[in-house]
């Protein structure tokens, strides 16, 4: 059991929770935004899958992790857009536009990256770390959580924003109101569709980027399917803050840590059938469930399509 | 003096066409709202306040006709159109968020910008507060008030950009007599500035006060006017006469008289509150010490100033809230820890307030509402199945006897007028035959004549031995039908007193507070 307490093992531990939390930082926040306004969007696996894609192609053709991310956002909110045509202005059931987004991105990413690389699985450019001074010097655990790419710590920068725009600004107010009570957003003069789409398309951009961190941060390369069910689990996690979108980070983090756990207990030597393991992270979710999930916070009008004229 | 005709009308509403599946909700009609008076819309539930209000507010679209605003041909497709235009509502249902504060609810949909103007907003609350004379915390969460308290806040949001125009539609029925005259305080001096105001109301009484011109609406189509001429030379007398043959057609009985039957004496009792207190969020306990003691087909009323705990007390005797200390004691059993279910069963029911949110399923149809708390009972289920025949049959018969005003009971209940759905969760609960039954402002938002059949229903229940406890901030319905009458302020409850003849004075004493309780 010596394995269990090396710092090998914790430091390799935190720094693959933080680089696996960080895709369910983004996508959970996204999707906590879509929540909170009414939407509940399924499709996040497939927004995230979508920026993947997008992101690698992005990142090969302009041979940088930056651009990368830019396009792996432009896609999942390109993506986004249909959820917004289908659901917020015609109407029609969230769950089932959802999940044909999802299946939908796992085809199309997969057929294209089949098409186009075939069997060559390009590597994308390098994302350097850039280990942020003295935190990064903490013993053990401080070039873990302290040595990554920008574009990691932009993602804890997205969360405190958004806690800041939910609370403090009018847009922040308006998305709260289309979830809870839509007819009285509408009544203060503020518009149900216009601030559902804002949110769609922001779960869009925050998703792709997700997704795209996953392959440009993390993989270093493409593969079909690579998002591997992280979007519903940031559903989970939106839910189970409940509301309260600063908990994302700690929730992620959590849940990143026990998706890196194969690595981590292979890299410490202890030997435990990989299977059980990559089991763990969705065995959480359903204990987190059961623990907290009769208090998850849902909004009144969560999934409902709003028509003004039906009281 | 200018002649009307000479003055721009604010606005000019001229065939106006709205129809619904199955019922016409206006016809053809033609409104005018001049600047500086108050023109007061009156009719029974259902026949089409609410939709014509709605069209001018852009909740509803119109099928046909228009709209002029000062003399401009508009259309208004939103409600933020018709804000911009300086139109302000206070809807019917209250609309605000209940989850965000009382100032954020304010601020929402006016600062579109990045950062919220909070201090600026408190400012101007706190202004339109004084004007209004009304305390309102501004931190505090909107579900968390009365629904008093909210309407005054929704009057606060009304005037927040209204500057052209104000519509109430039935702003008074959930206030105070003395909440109500401030209203009517504040609705002058809005006038007076020019503001145009429409006033809906079914209150003859107020829309005759307060209106400087009435228009009559009857199943969609306007049935009658009486003009600022006629309101000045005619007797009140005359007019309350004719307004009210216009609302309900010829043969109107609206006025019919109820009161209290003589309780006899060997009635034993059986309803007791004994000491109960609720320690609530505040400094203050929220009911403080209440105990009062009821025989078989009594009827209590419970008067006060909305806010002051009426709410708390009954959502204490239904079982929604739980008891800090005292005991409730139904029949020699104690029962305040049972759940509402229990105390249901035992034959204590509670017609709340909010009917709009807590009584009623609004995509569900009028017959399976009707039916919501009697799932599983013979002769609506049979081997646990549903009979969808009794269930409609049923609602047909409530439908008819309270002359809801509906195509027929499959429709939704969400899409009848205000007062219909009153009514239909009104006559689901006078149907059942309990023991003890909690009136939480029972006639509030129906006309006249429902009023005065349901009024008549809880007297009829009371004699066939059901006790009652009638919350209201009617003093006038309280004494028509109740045997006592006691009033809460500020979490505590008065002795109850005997009704008679003219105690409406000192009722109002107490209910400010101006003699000790
Ligand atoms: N969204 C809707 N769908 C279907 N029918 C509707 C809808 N809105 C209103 N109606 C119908 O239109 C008619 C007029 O309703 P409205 O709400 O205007 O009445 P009202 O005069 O305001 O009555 P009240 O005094 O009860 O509030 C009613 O018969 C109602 O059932
Ligand atoms: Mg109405």
């Amino acid at each position: 059991m010596n394995g269990l307490f090396s710092e090998l093992f914790i430091s390799s531990l935190v720094s693959g929770g933080v680089i696996a939390g960080i895709p369910l930082i983004y996508a959970g926040l996204g999707e906590a935004i879509s929540e909170r306004a009414g939407v509940l969007n399924v499709g996040l696996e497939g927004m995230m899958l979508g920026g993947a894609y997008g992101g690698f192609v992005g990142a090969l053709h302009f041979q940088s992790t930056w651009f990368g991310l830019m396009c792996g956002g432009l896609t999942g909110m390109v993506i986004s857009l249909l959820m917004v045509v289908l659901c917020v202005r015609l109407n029609s059931n969230q769950i089932v536009v959802g999940i044909a987004i999802t299946l939908g991105a796992e085809g199309v990413t997969a057929l294209l990256h089949g098409a186009i690389y075939g069997d060559s699985y390009p590597r994308v450019p390098t994302a350097h770390p850039y280990a942020i001074p003295l935190l990064s010097e903490i013993p053990i655990i401080g070039p873990g959580f302290f040595n990554h790419h920008v574009s990691a710590y932009f993602a804890v920068a997205c969360v405190f924003f958004v806690s800041w725009v939910l609370k403090s600004t009018g847009i922040g107010l308006s998305i709260k109101a289309a979830g809870d009570q839509p007819h009285a957003l509408e009544a203060a003069g503020g518009g149900v569709h216009r601030t559902r789409t804002i949110a769609v398309l922001s779960t869009g951009l925050l998703a792709g980027l997700g997704g795209a961190f996953i392959v440009l941060v993390g993989a270093g390369l493409f593969v079909p399917f690579v998002t591997n069910g992280k979007g519903f689990i940031a559903i989970v996690l939106a839910m189970l803050v409940r509301g309260r979108v600063k908990w994302i980070i700690v929730a992620s983090v959590l849940f990143g840590m026990s998706l890196s756990l194969t690595t981590a207990l292979q890299l410490a030597g202890v030997d435990v059938p990989i299977d059980l393991v990559l089991m763990l992270p969705f065995v959480l979710i359903i204990v987190v469930l059961f623990a907290f999930g009769r208090r998850s916070y849902l909004p009144a009008a969560l999934a409902l399509p709003y028509d003004r004229e039906q009281r | 003096m200018v002649l009307a005709s000479e003055i721009t009308p604010t606005v000019e509403l001229i065939g106006i066409t709205k129809a619904y599946p199955g019922v016409v909700a206006n016809s053809d009609i033609h409104l005018t709202l001049l600047p500086g008076e108050v023109h007061s819309l009156l009719g029974e539930n259902g026949a089409g306040k609410s939709t014509l209000i709605g069209i001018l507010s852009g909740m509803v679209q119109p099928d046909a006709g228009e709209i002029r605003i000062n003399g401009k041909t508009v259309r208004i497709h939103s409600p933020r159109d018709a804000l911009e235009r300086g139109i302000g509502t206070v809807y019917q249902h209250s609309l605000l968020v209940p989850t965000l504060t009382v100032l954020d609810n304010l601020l929402l949909g006016v600062d579109q910008g990045w950062k919220l103007g909070r201090e600026m907003a408190m400012a101007r609350l706190h202004e339109l507060a004084t004007l209004l004379d009304v305390e309102i915390d501004p931190s505090s969460i909107v579900g968390d008030l009365a629904l008093g308290q909210r309407q005054q806040v929704e009057i606060v949001r009304a005037l927040w950009r209204g500057e052209g125009v104000l519509i109430l539609d039935e702003p008074t029925s959930m206030l105070t007599p003395q909440g109500a005259e401030k209203l009517v305080q504040v609705v002058r001096r809005l006038v007076s500035k020019g503001l145009a105001v429409v006033f809906i109301t079914h209150k003859l009484s107020e829309a005759l006060d307060l209106g400087d011109r009435v228009t009559v609406l009857r199943r969609g189509k306007i049935v009658g006017e009486v003009t600022p001429d006629e309101l000045h030379n005619k007797s009140r007398l005359q007019v309350t006469d004719e307004v009210l043959k216009m609302i309900f057609g010829e043969k109107s009985d609206a006025s019919q008289g109820t009161s209290a039957t003589q309780l006899s004496d060997t009635a034993g009792e059986t309803f007791r509150v004994d000491h109960v207190s609720v320690k609530g969020d505040g400094p203050h306990p929220v009911l403080d010490e209440v105990s009062f003691a009821l025989k078989r087909g009594e009827i209590l009323g419970i008067a006060g100033i909305d806010g002051n705990g009426q709410k708390e007390l009954a959502e204490v005797l239904a079982g929604q809230r739980r008891v800090d200390n005292g005991e409730i004691i139904l029949e020699d059993l104690s029962i305040q820890h049972l759940s509402i279910a229990a105390r249901q069963a035992k034959g204590l029911r509670y017609v709340t307030d909010d009917r709009h949110g807590e009584g009623m399923v609004g995509p569900l149809s009028i017959a399976l509402n009707v039916v919501l708390k009697r799932v599983g009972e013979a002769p609506f289920w049979r081997w646990s199945f549903v009979r969808h025949g009794a269930i409609r049959e049923f609602a047909r018969k409530l439908i008819n006897d309270h002359d809801v005003r509906t195509p027929h009971e499959e429709v939704a209940i969400s899409t009848l007028s205000g007062g219909n759905m009153q009514k239909v969760i009104l006559a689901r609960e006078l149907a059942l035959a309990p023991q003890v039954v909690v009136y939480n402002k029972p006639t509030y938002g129906l006309d006249a004549r429902t009023t005065a059949i349901v009024l008549a229903r809880i007297a009829d229940q009371a004699r066939a031995g059901v006790t009652t406890v009638f919350i209201s901030t009617e003093l006038s319905e309280i004494v028509a039908i109740c045997h006592r009458v006691a009033v809460m302020y500020r979490g505590q409850l008065s002795e109850p007193i005997s009704v008679r003849p003219g105690i409406e004075l000192q009722l109002g004493a107490l209910m400010t507070g101006s003699t000790a309780v």
